[in-house]
């Protein structure tokens, strides 16, 4: 069984390997460590986005708003940072707990009021992209020596590789998911309540305030986002991260997260974001190749899993229909 | 939870649903969308004096009246077909990416070939059915989430219409095209005439044969109507055909407007609004009823809060926040907790106020 579980998870990963090894045979310098390095630093925004995602999903639910917060954390922050000369710090320490509080307003909806995660996110990417346009139409440079800091952190790997701020903020996001999704008690109950929520409520699953979690840490990984999202433009727009949302979902749905909730490993995702990276970073290197090849061949990709994961999913429902003589 | 449930309970849920549905009778159904449409009219009325004001010029009705239902024409046609749609528990978001596509089917094949109108407008209309006939495979056969399913189409479709545009904007000549966009008929603009015709079509489809309570009754359990006779199956196929078709109809309409195609922004995002506007008309995402006429109420209302937006002098970007707002606000009204909690407190605040007064 567990072999059938880790499956659209090794298929992911070795698709990645195949790419990457068909770019690194044509191309030169594409099997390099510059082309990794920035296959990270490229999707960092992301990368975090869909960590968050994948606990939505993971939920049973839905996100549609984080694209929306990406921008509206960025206006924020460039606002702040150049227009009151706030600290960057002080910025992001304001503009956090406003997206906690954010995504904790959505919970409420969807858990209190029995409203579909689909609806209310959908209501709050108007909110927080009409919250953005409102602060600022148009983009709004920084110029910060802390912004100059953040651009030379980071230390050179061999070959041309650079690991920056925005990848060290990543990978350290990436440990704490793992081991809250993996390791950890809140981790079971968001399974749980993906599995099937009445029965999670019914074995003492806190549903309420886990429902309520799970969508104040998409809000707040959007966030903290749209803030790598300024260190890699130097700028806050409200127009930006405009259908991130989708590119989130499909990486997810692409590293074998289940959409029907209950089933799926947060490193899939990682390798769901960089297989997308990936395919851009061939066709960019292919030159001839137009752009929206990207979009047709990770729609197809799209329906590759899913195609997968029904079949799995059959062959899982008749294995343990056939074991059990119980229930019918 | 659906399972278990009786075949007679599945058809006594459609019958409620058609005729009283929930704990709302009928009549207040209507009553609250079609309240907060005359609300928007009356404030535009309060704000310009001249806003049901008509004028005809070349034969042709001019007002802001005729502005939002011209406006609203594209999302009208999308809330029909997605009425449908979320009637059986679906959804469609590709509904945006399948009118760029009939968009760049038609642009092309007006530029290219000298096909008459009639076979253009064919294959816009066929491109449409045979987007919805995937979706619809995807959901009924392969039995993937229509929430996914659709997504797949909506992610390529964009990239499929400019491959067909080989991601150009494509501009035509053709008058006779273009008057499906810009034309007149009879003193109303030709979109709004289409849009009557699609409503009054599907709606004489639907209610004057049982195919709309087949619809309803998949929608409110899909198990229990299979075993009632009814194939689930081909309903869900045609509910996903029929929005295609409506998708395409729209994408057209965009298209002869501008007289071109523009792959990247045709469409973009309308399958939002159209989803939004089926809510706002008071259906469930959960399916088990529609109303086309709610849904266009549903349409007009968010074409009509633009419209005053712009009219009472308020910056244009603070359109979206305060869409944001309404819609947060209508979401509310629907829910029976909020309802409960409504009525709870309006007593009190009533008691509240006559305490404070003696």
């Amino acid at each position: 069984m567990m072999s059938v579980r880790y499956l659209p998870l090794w298929i992911t990963a070795a698709l990645l390997c195949l790419l990457f090894g068909i770019g690194g045979w044509q191309f030169d310098g594409f099997a390099s460590l510059a082309v990794v390095s920035n296959l990270f630093s490229d999707n960092a925004f992301l990368l975090i986005v869909a960590l968050g995602m994948t606990l939505v999903i993971i939920s049973g639910g839905i996100d549609l708003s984080v694209g929306a917060v990406i921008a509206l954390s960025g206006v924020a922050a460039s606002l702040l940072i150049s227009q009151y000369q706030w600290h960057p710090l002080l910025a992001f320490a304001l503009i956090l707990p406003v997206a906690a509080l954010f995504g904790a307003l959505m919970g409420v909806l969807i858990h209190v009021y029995k409203l579909q995660p689909f609806i209310v996110t959908l209501a709050g990417m108007f909110l927080a992209r009409g919250l953005a346009t409102t602060l600022s139409e148009e983009s709004v440079a920084i110029n910060h020596s802390f912004y100059d800091a953040i651009a030379e952190f980071g230390f050179a790997l061999p070959g041309g590789g650079w690991v920056g701020a925005s990848t060290m903020i990543f990978i350290v996001l990436l440990l704490l998911v793992i081991v809250l999704m993996h390791y950890s008690r809140f981790g079971t109950y968001v399974y749980a309540l993906g599995g099937n929520s009445q029965s999670a409520e019914l074995m003492g699953v806190p549903v309420a305030r886990t429902t309520i979690a799970i969508y104040v840490l998409s809000s707040v990984l959007a966030a903290l986002a749209g803030i790598v999202f300024t260190f890699y433009t130097f700028s806050g727009y409200a127009l930006a991260g405009v259908g991130m949302e989708l590119d989130a979902i499909a990486a997810v749905v692409i590293g074998g997260t289940l959409l029907t909730g209950g089933s799926g490993f947060v490193i899939g995702t990682v390798l769901g974001v960089l297989l997308m990276g990936v395919i851009q970073t061939y066709i960019i290197f292919d030159g001839s190749l137009s752009s929206w090849w990207t979009k047709i061949v990770i729609g197809l990709l799209l329906f590759g899993f899913i195609v997968l994961q029904k079949l799995l999913s059959r062959r899982t429902a008749l294995t343990t229909a056939a074991r059990s003589t119980a229930h019918g | 939870m659906k399972q278990t449930q009786s075949c007679a309970d599945s058809l006594q849920q459609a019958r409620l649903a058609r005729y009283s549905p929930g704990s709302i009778k009928a009549s207040a159904r209507y009553l609250w969308p079609l309240a907060a449409l005359m609300l928007l009219l009356a404030v535009n009325l309060l704000l310009d004096a001249s806003f049901f004001q008509l004028s005809f010029q070349d034969g042709r009705l001019y007002g802001s009246l005729i502005d939002i239902l011209n406006r609203s024409a594209p999302v009208a046609l999308l809330a029909i077909g997605m009425s449908l749609v979320i009637a059986t528990g679906g959804i469609d978001l590709s509904v945006g990416a399948v009118m760029a596509i009939a968009g760049a089917v038609c642009a092309n094949l007006l530029l290219q070939t000298e096909l008459p109108l009639a076979l253009v407008i064919a294959a816009g209309l066929a491109t449409g059915i045979a987007a919805g006939l995937i979706n619809g495979t995807l959901v009924s056969y392969l039995k993937i989430q229509p929430i996914v399913a659709t997504l797949l189409l909506m992610v390529a479709g964009r990239g499929v219409a400019q491959l067909i545009n080989q991601g150009q904007i494509v501009t035509f000549l053709r008058p006779d095209f273009a008057w499906l966009g810009t034309g007149s008929w009879l003193g109303l603009p030709l979109p709004i005439w289409l849009v009557i015709g699609m409503f009054a079509l599907s709606q004489l489809l639907l209610r004057r044969t049982a195919l709309g309570l087949f619809i309803e009754a998949v929608g409110c359990n899909a198990t229990a109507s299979r075993y009632l006779g009814v194939n689930d199956k081909a309903i869900k196929l045609f509910v996903y055909a029929f929005a295609g078709f409506c998708a395409a109809l729209a994408g057209m309409i965009s298209a002869a407007d501008i007289q071109g195609s523009d792959a990247n922004n045709a469409g973009l995002w309308l399958e939002l609004d159209a989803i939004l506007a089926v809510v706002i008309g008071g259906a469930v995402l959960s399916g088990g009823r529609f109303s086309l006429l709610l849904s266009v109420i549903g349409v007009l209302i968010i074409q009509s809060l633009s419209t005053t937006i712009i009219v009472s002098g308020v910056p244009a970007k603070f359109n979206l926040l305060i869409k944001a707002l309404v819609v947060l606000l209508v979401l509310l009204l629907q829910s029976d907790k909020f309802r409960r909690q409504l009525s709870s407190w309006l007593p009190k605040l009533r008691k509240w106020r006559k305490g404070d007064k003696a």
